[in-house]
């Protein structure tokens, strides 16, 4: 290696693959609700969906993840889309057949699915 | 030169960059005490009673000035409470750990410790009594004892042992408290490849190093009617033994040596310098002979029994390099058993050769093999020049008040070559001597070889002799003599002689001579002025050429023939042990 | 592309604890369900969390899984890499509250942190140069390669205002610029990397070599462009093999990629690094003490001056400073002096390493921002104090350090803080004591502790710190007098102000500090007899009381030196007859009490 082009290089290819291991990073998170409110509403097919479906599309710099209860337990199951650039989605009351909208609409077309979240359901 | 000022005590000193507290103090009148320091050798800071309170601008801070540097504008403070207190807890803390068995120490009248603690005023020696470990004394080798019991962990043995002798066989085991000096894996010395040089005991402050004695074999044998007891004294020791009786040094006592040695009681009393012109005649021949005859060049010279071990130890491959001479003392022995024997009519088994040697590896020399000429050892019992003088004390012989006395004849006469042989180049310069004349025929035009005189370790020079290009070299100390050496061995010098000595300076630096304390070794060249008191004697003598010694001559005429005969050769020439390391 | 990266705690820690088999049974498992291009196992450093390994982390949820056994690895493969179901039960506790998961982040243990030296350690695989690339990694040496002049390197770390984190707190940029200028022509220089960590309980330069090697070797490289050196040395301990290991495929990686060697960026510039492995001894970390050992000479200090800087390895200008030191250096020189410099407090600046051990929850390795107090390092970071206890004291600096008491718990951590209450930052062992400690035993065991790593060049050291010790050992034997805590507090400053080097200059601070805050102890000792914490065992005594002990034989058959023995006394109430301890055969060893059901035995 005799230039910093070279190192740059190495750098751009394997950060990515570092990147995964940083909380906070610029990937989209999927945060499905796995406390006992969610998974008695029946968060755990919805999480297996959105698992099996970002691995079926490959989508890359997309995780998914658990996290305990969010507070609302009435609108479980609970799914948070974060997109990198901060922009929060609350999904509420998901049901394991919403699961391709929202990967299809938001996740990979970036257009919020309005009717799931839970801006909708407080109106309604 | 950057010159540094300082203020010592309040008293401005000037000293160049570099220049040590405890120097600068020096230029001040000031002493500051010292224990581990060795100028050039031991400078490790590591007792810690030379502190002195230091102020860079940043408060006072104690340091150790044997090794702390002056700065611009430093005070320094040498008897502040602080320092005085600091330097006594010191001393109590290594009295904790030594055996104050003053009263029977060797060392009761010259101990550094001791002084030191007087001194201070110190009143409570016990002050932090503890426990300590108990060390087996080590008595191994043939020349020494050492007691690590009285060990204060100076480290001055160690340095000289590695720094001037290159040698390295003691230094630091275990850690902590449990540090101590000794050799690797706790060998004893005598299983080393130590060389028996003594260095050690000679820097040792206090009596954790010191020779084996042999006085009280000295008058037992006196005392044995059926022995005839001579005794022989190396160059060196008239010029040293003053010392233990308050003379300045460098004072020869040459002839109040011979009275007190006839006071004790031996029956004749020799010279070693009547061996050394001995020698020189054997020497030049074998030199001559290698010279002309295509032998092994360059020839070293084989007097100092450290130098020779440590050659057959770290030079093994070098042994058929040394000359096949006889030491002085031995050639003194090997003449005295048998040429003298037989003029006398004295069995040799009755006779009883003792020794005075600057040297504590002439203990080890005479037990040597191919070293018995008439069937016994030519030298029975070799002393130092300190057991000499605890000998005298002992036999209450009040040294400064003897009229000086002559050596008996015919073992007696020396020339003024012989007596130089205690100073490093003196035997060079002496078979210079009488090496022109057998090369040429006649007499050098100039006998004074002042090229291969004075304390460097390493000295060169080359002479025409006739129409040989002589080129000579000249090393002290063993550490000097490896530099040397390899030189040879890497072909980057052809020398055709060279004369190597053990301790560094020669004879008058020996392991056996009188201990100068440090206060005193750091200050002064002990070498150069003990030196001084034999060129002195060498430029007074009448006759100083060895084959001038009519007594020689006369050796030659009634018993071996020439330099060099088969006669010569059975009784004054020896063998070499490739021994290597370990 | 791996959906899924599973981190293996691979230090030494974690491998004592069987790291290794775990990961061999993972990839098998990973192997067997078919994910091995889906989930990728990273064997990385130190976490910190030590208490807890062996430790995985999955990624990307950053599900944390603490003292993981070999039998849980099908569940955790087939549960949560294939379904995406963590397996709770597995994971650290603490990251499980009644609301779900939290992420390992937002436990108490991490949150406080601050990660610089440690940043990479526990994130990426140590022994792949391309991962530590890939977090920026060389992209500081590059920088001051081709854009900085060596003055302009050692200006930045001067402005950063990092300080040693060996233990003295030197300016770290003071030392560069010394060693670049005092010997204007020098035709050698040299770099070293202390790595001979050696305080009792400190490991946090074992886990950056063992999880961030190139950090060390990156550093040190930008300290040869700086000062003016193209050879480096890591004198590293023979104890730490792992790190040696890593160290070595690191070094090779490098040069392979010609970050180390010759020309390296086309610049001009040359450096290379060895090591030298250490035999672990103490004093060897001793700056001076430690060049010796690598001319190969026994491990001894020399007097100073001259410094390192004019005179040091091999008798030329050389710098040295530690691990954590070194792994700070290239994110100041890639996010400025100024980032770096608005960590921290005023003196003090970036972050600390600390390995928190003795009575705390959480022990382990933490890095925080220096000014965090010790009151959010013991409670918060390290979740208080087991059992219940109270907290007494914290010692930090190790054997060189002191024992900072109670009334200074909120004292913000730093370099001069440290020192104002009598003990000093050291490599940053952190011990938390409770009441059950007793101050005169901790002392004596620091103090052991020196008495067998002196080197024994100089006085003071090798028997001042000896007779101190037996002074203090006669204390906890009950054999003291008060004129022998004068006696031993007249001989601490003695120690301090006469000895040769760092080690003995420090190592009556553990005394003189429990002298200073738990001197009320010390009296305990020698005026009442007592050890108020009930540790020193010649001044307990164990007794049973008879009216409580039902006679049942347990404490006898426990007693190791059959000091225990029936009496014909039978409690009120009881069926059999009360057992006795003769105190003359008791050993204090404390197996009786352990047995004893209704709790009869007393020791005071």
């Amino acid at each position: 290696m005799k230039s910093l082009d070279e190192l740059k290089a190495i750098r751009d290819r394997m950060k990515g693959q570092v990147d995964i291991r940083e909380e906070g990073s610029d990937a989209t998170r999927v945060v499905v609700g796995m406390a006992t409110c969610g998974i008695a509403a029946g968060a755990r097919p919805v999480l297996t969906a959105f698992s099996n479906a970002v691995q079926e599309r490959d989508l890359q710099n997309v995780a998914v993840v658990q996290t305990g209860c969010i507070g609302l337990c009435m609108y479980e199951p609970i799914v948070e889309v974060y997109k990198a650039d901060g922009e929060k989605t609350t999904y509420v009351k998901v049901k394991p057949e919403m699961v391709e909208e929202i990967i299809d609409q938001h996740i990979i077309k970036g257009n919020v699915v309005t009717k799931y979240t839970i801006e909708t359901a407080k109106l309604g | 030169m950057d010159m540094i000022n300082v203020k010592i005590n309040g008293v401005e000193v000037s000293a160049p960059k570099g220049t040590t507290i405890l120097q600068a103090a020096r230029m001040a009148n000031i002493d500051i005490p010292t224990l581990c320091y060795l100028k050039d050798i031991n400078e490790i800071g590591a007792c810690r009673i030379c502190v002195v309170e230091a102020d860079e601008g940043r408060g006072k801070r104690l340091v150790a000035s044997c090794v702390y540097p002056i700065t611009e504008g430093m005070q320094v403070y040498t008897n502040t409470p602080n320092v005085l207190e600091s330097r006594k807890k010191t001393l109590q803390l290594i009295l904790s750990t030594h055996d104050k068995k003053c009263t029977s120490c060797v060392r009761s009248e010259n101990c550094e410790l001791k002084k030191m603690a007087n001194d201070m005023g110190l009143t409570d020696e016990f002050k932090y009594e503890g426990e300590n470990i108990q060390y087996e004394i080590d008595d191994s080798a043939a020349h020494m004892i050492r007691d690590n019991n009285k060990c204060i962990l100076c480290r001055r043995c160690v340095a000289v042992c590695n720094a001037n002798q290159g040698v390295g066989v003691i230094g630091a085991n275990e850690r902590g408290f449990k540090t101590h000096i000794s050799s690797a894996f706790e060998l004893g010395l005598g299983t080393t490849s130590c060389i028996s040089c003594g260095q050690c005991i000679a820097v040792c402050p206090v009596g954790a190093i010191t020779e084996k004695d042999s006085t009280d074999d000295v008058l037992k044998a006196i005392a044995d009617e059926k022995k005839f007891v001579i005794v022989q004294t190396a160059p060196a020791v008239r010029a040293a033994l003053g010392e233990e009786f308050g003379y300045e040094m460098g004072t020869n006592v040459e002839g109040k040596m011979a009275a007190a040695l006839r006071r004790i009681g031996f029956d004749k009393v020799f010279d070693t310098n009547f061996a050394a012109d001995l020698t020189i005649m054997e020497e030049a021949t074998e030199l001559v002979e290698r010279v002309t005859n295509g032998g092994k060049l360059p020839m070293i010279t084989s007097c100092s029994p450290g130098w020779i071990k440590y050659c057959e130890h770290y030079f093994p491959d070098m042994t058929e390099n040394l000359s096949s001479c006889k030491s002085p003392m031995q050639m003194f022995g090997a003449t005295a058993k048998t040429y003298y024997a037989e003029k006398m009519g004295i069995d040799p088994k009755d006779m009883v050769v003792v020794a005075v040697m600057p040297c504590t590896a002439k203990k080890f020399e005479i037990g040597r093999d191919d070293q018995n000429a008439a069937g016994v050892p030519d030298v029975d019992i070799s002393i130092t020049t300190r057991e000499l003088a605890r000998l005298i004390k002992r036999c209450g012989i009040k040294f400064d008040k003897l009229a000086d006395e002559q050596f008996d004849q015919p073992l007696g006469i020396g020339t003024g070559a012989a007596v130089i042989f205690g100073a490093t180049g003196g035997v060079m310069e002496a078979a210079l001597r009488t090496a022109v004349k057998m090369i040429t025929g006649s007499e050098a035009g100039d006998i004074n070889f002042t090229e291969v005189r004075g304390v460097a370790g390493i000295k060169e020079a080359s002479y025409k002799v006739g129409d040989l290009d002589v080129k000579v070299a000249v090393a002290s100390g063993t550490a000097n003599a490896a530099e040397l050496l390899k030189k040879v061995q890497n072909g980057e010098a052809d020398y055709t002689f060279i004369e190597i000595m053990g301790c560094p300076g020669g004879c008058v630096n020996g392991g056996g001579q009188p201990q100068v304390p440090a206060s005193v070794r750091n200050f002064e060249d002990i070498r150069a002025i003990r030196a001084k008191a034999l060129y002195d004697q060498d430029a007074a003598s009448e006759i100083r050429l060895s084959h001038e010694n009519p007594a020689i001559k006369s050796l030659y005429e009634e018993f071996f023939e020439k330099p060099g005969s088969h006669k010569a050769h059975e009784i004054l020439h020896t063998s070499y042990v490739k021994r290597g390391l370990y | 592309m791996y959906r899924s990266h599973v981190l293996v705690c691979g230090g030494t820690g974690c491998t004592s604890s069987g790291s290794a088999k775990i990961i061999e049974t993972l990839q098998a498992e990973i192997d067997k369900n078919g994910l091995h291009d889906e989930v990728q196992v990273v064997k990385t450093g130190c976490f910190g969390l030590c208490a807890l390994g062996p430790i995985m982390i999955v990624y990307p949820e950053g599900s944390f899984y603490s003292m993981v056994k070999e039998e849980d690895i099908p569940e955790i493969v087939s549960e949560h890499l294939l379904k995406g179901r963590i397996v709770s039960r597995l994971l650290y506790q603490e990251t499980v509250t009644d609301d779900g998961i939290k992420a390992l982040n937002d436990t108490s243990f991490y949150k406080k942190q601050l990660r610089i030296a440690l940043r990479n350690c526990g994130v990426i695989n140590p022994e792949n140069i391309d991962e530590y690339i890939g977090t920026d990694g060389y992209a500081a040496l590059g920088k001051v390669l081709t854009e900085m002049t060596p003055e302009q390197v050692i200006q930045e770390i001067l402005d950063s205002g990092l300080r040693g984190r060996g233990g003295g707190g030197f300016p770290t940029g003071m030392k560069w610029k010394l060693a670049r200028n005092i010997v204007p022509d020098a035709d050698q220089k040299y770099v070293c990397c202390n790595a001979d960590e050696g305080d009792p309980g400190a490991f946090m330069d074992r886990s950056v070599l063992e999880g961030d090697p190139h950090v060390v070797l990156e550093a040190m490289a930008i300290a040869g462009y700086a000062i003016g050196a193209n050879q480096g040395y890591i004198y590293v301990r023979a104890e730490y093999p792992i790190a040696i290991q890593r160290l070595e495929i690191a070094i090779n990686q490098a040069r392979e990629y010609g970050l180390l060697g010759k020309n390296i960026f086309n610049s001009g510039f040359d450096f290379d690094i060895d090591l030298r492995l250490g035999a672990g001894a103490f004093v060897c970390g001793e700056e001076t003490a430690l060049m010796t050992s690598i001319e190969g000479n026994r491990g001894e200090p020399r007097p100073r001056p001259p410094f390192p800087a004019e005179k040091g390895l091999y008798g030329k200008p050389t710098i040295l400073n530690n691990v954590e030191t070194y792994a700070n250096i290239p994110r100041i020189i890639l996010n400025g002096a100024k980032w770096f410099s608005e960590m921290g407090t005023e003196k003090s600046k970036g972050t600390k390493v600390f390995a928190l051990g003795g009575k705390i929850n959480n022990t382990g390795l933490v890095e925080v921002p220096m000014g965090t107090t010790l009151r959010e390092v013991v409670e918060e970071i390290g979740g208080g104090i087991p059992n219940g206890k109270k907290f007494k004291a914290a010692q930090t600096g190790g054997p060189s350090g002191g024992c900072i008491p109670a009334e200074h718990f909120d004292v913000p951590i730093d370099y001069d803080n440290l020192i104002a209450i009598g003990s000093m930052m050291g490599s940053g062992g952190l011990i938390v004591m409770d009441e059950d400690n007793c101050m005169v035993d901790i002392a004596k065991f620091f103090l052991e502790f020196t008495v067998d790593e002196s080197c024994g060049k100089c006085t003071p050291c090798r028997v001042g710190t000896k007779r101190l010790y037996e002074m203090l050992d006669k204390i906890t034997k009950g054999q003291g007098t008060l004129e022998d805590i004068d006696k031993m507090e007249e001989l601490c400053y003695y120690i301090k102000a006469n000895s040769l080097c760092g080690l003995g200059q420090t190592a009556p601070n553990p005394v003189l500090s429990t002298l200073k805050f738990f001197r009320d102890e010390y009296i305990a000792h020698v005026v009442d007899k007592k050890c108020p914490a009930g540790v020193c065992k010649d001044l307990l005594q164990f007794t049973i009381e008879k009216d409580k002990c039902i006679g049942c034989g347990m404490c006898a058959k426990q007693c190791p030196a059959n000091a225990i023995t029936r009496t014909d006394y039978i409690a009120p109430g009881k069926k059999l007859a009360a057992f006795e301890i003769d105190p003359a055969k008791c050993v204090k060893c404390g197996a009786c009490i352990e047995k004893c059901k209704p709790g009869a035995i007393y020791k005071k």
